[in-house]
């Protein structure tokens, strides 16, 4: 046989990934979600008061940058994996790639590409958006610690948009994520610092995965309250625990629909 | 010579029901065979089986050979399905190209558009698109990866006329340059039109397997009605080419692939016809009579 019996992995996986951008980027419900709304609340709640110094001689303005990047992240992936999964099931796009020679993994993989790049762009209009309007100071090296660990600690939130796009359907899915994820965000401290907020809620939040997630960034400018490791460990059990979640409503469509 | 497709004693079963009821089928390289049979008969779920989109709860299915569900097998076959669906914001374009990106070689993209009619659509998001623009899309994206088989699931429903044609012929060309292709149908013209083979399925077994010629001789094509003004019974329709034949009063319809011979040999027997209707028969009831002969 001249012709090769399927098509190479990077091929499949650079069009993938290709429509996959261009598929979100011409959803303004995505795009301008993921991209303006943590410059929205940053512009309310960090600006203000953005040159007010901590105790730990951290600027506020820096501390909720920080704060904000790790929303704009764990937003990325809770609803556009949450809401992105759950329409494409409602639309049964996964009965025409079941039968394509596309591999399961590849189309996963794009998705995760995909979200990390948006969520890479969020970063940086965040932070450049606080560097020029809120005049906040950083070295370039603290922004690309902080932009790389929120990147690569974002695996329990990708967990958790799949388990909310496998759980509800496409109608539930965005109402679903908003209840979830907002509350979480708010009580971990990502608003508002947490010494500003009740008391019942500081108690609640050293259990939230937000709370240790914004960790990884707080700790990068010096603001942090656990150790690198503990964060992982915290970040590392969510995502055990989302995965199973998402892996059994995941089998659990996978008995009804392909068995 | 391996079949292209192979199902051995294939069964599945959907809780209660039992959808297939073991088939056996072999499809060789350059066929093209049409699944005939009324809604439920099992046409979509024996597709399934094939391309292993569904699992046999009994029996066995083989593509190419191998396991449906390997990547060299699925390399070689295009699809269109019922019931799936894809985004809205790509154009035509786009996502003909993102399919071609899935198979080791491919199509030009435009060729696969014009395969499909879609020409003057080929910019167009996806969302913009008529039903009928969208099938004849899916069919562009089953063949833009220049597979060795095609498998197309009831492929000209919601098609308007002219694009009905299209695809008609893009499938009559397909299959003279040498393609396997396994297509659903509920209309017997279609599979008699396009067909060399034609497979009929009712309720979950194959029923017949021939020509088409073959095909149509055996299945009641129409439906008589008249009001007999003489007293009729079983002995007036006695030799003729008669199925399910239902006297009731003075009224009486029956079915056969052979209207003319029937009334012609009717009249010499002396009954008196009136209200006569001929109707092409529905396909459901043409099967019932199909299967419910000894």
């Amino acid at each position: 046989m001249t012709r090769p019996a399927a098509a190479p992995f990077p091929q499949m996986l650079l069009a993938q990934t290709k429509s996959e951008l261009l598929m979100r980027w011409r959803v303004p419900a995505f795009s301008v979600t993921n991209l303006a709304l943590p410059i929205v609340f940053f512009t309310f709640f960090g600006l203000p008061v953005a040159h007010v110094v901590r105790g730990d001689g951290v600027s506020i303005g820096a501390y909720l940058l920080a704060s904000f990047g790790a929303y704009a992240v764990g937003n990325v992936m809770v609803y556009g994996f949450g809401i992105g999964v759950a329409n494409e099931r409602g639309m049964k796009v996964d009965r025409l790639m079941r039968a394509s020679p596309l591999p399961p993994l590849v189309f996963m993989l794009a998705k995760v590409v995909t979200a990390l790049v948006f969520a890479c762009l969020a970063l940086v209009l965040l932070i450049g958006f606080g560097i020029v309007a809120g005049g906040i100071h950083q070295t370039p090296a603290v922004w690309a610690t902080i932009i790389a660990r929120l990147l690569a600690g974002s695996l329990p939130f990708i967990a958790l948009g799949f388990a909310i796009g496998y759980w509800s359907g496409p109608h539930a899915a965005p109402a679903v994520a908003n209840l979830i994820y907002l509350p979480l965000s708010f009580a971990s401290g990502l608003f508002v610092p947490l010494n500003q907020l009740p008391g019942f809620v500081r108690t609640l939040a050293p259990f939230l995965p937000s709370y240790h997630y914004a960790q990884l960034a707080w700790s990068a400018l010096g603001a942090g309250r656990e150790s690198l490791g503990e964060s992982l460990l915290w970040l590392a059990g969510y995502t055990a625990l989302f995965l199973t979640l998402a892996v059994r409503a995941y089998r659990r469509e996978e008995r009804a629909k392909f068995a | 010579m391996t079949p292209v497709v192979e199902l051995r004693a294939a069964r599945k079963r959907f809780g209660q029901v039992e959808a297939l009821k073991g088939v056996d089928l072999a499809i060789g390289p350059g066929e093209l065979v049409a699944l005939l049979g009324p809604n439920g008969a099992g046409k979509t779920t024996s597709i399934s089986l094939m391309l292993g989109l569904r699992r046999p709860t009994g029996g066995e299915a083989r593509l190419f050979g191998l396991d449906p569900t390997d990547r060299r097998a699925r390399s070689r076959c295009g699809v269109m399905l019922q019931e799936s669906g894809t985004t809205g914001v790509l154009t035509v374009r786009e996502i003909v190209n993102l399919f071609r990106a899935y198979y080791p070689a491919s199509l030009p993209a435009d060729r696969a558009i014009a395969l499909g009619g879609l020409d003057a659509r080929a910019n167009a998001r996806i969302g913009t698109l008529s039903g009928g623009e969208r099938q004849r899309l899916y069919f562009a994206l089953a063949v833009c990866g220049d597979p060795d088989a095609l498998f197309l699931d009831e492929p000209t429903v919601g098609m308007d006329v002219e694009g009905r044609r299209a695809v008609l012929e893009s499938i009559r060309a397909l299959s003279a340059a040498g393609k396997t292709i396994v297509l659903t149908t509920h209309y017997l013209e279609e599979a008699d039109q396009l067909a060399s083979r034609i497979v009929v399925i009712d309720r979950g077994v194959v029923i017949a397997d021939a020509t088409p010629r073959e095909i149509k001789a055996r299945i009641p094509s129409k439906r008589v009605t008249f009001s007999a003004a003489t007293s009729v019974g079983d002995a007036t329709f006695r030799g003729l080419p008669v199925q399910s034949l239902e006297v009731r009063d003075h009224r009486v319809g029956l079915l056969s692939s052979e209207p003319e011979l029937v009334l012609k040999a009717l009249f010499e027997r002396g009954v008196a016809i009136q209200d006569l209707e001929v109707t092409g028969a529905d396909l459901e009831e043409a099967f019932l009579s199909l299967t419910s002969r000894p």
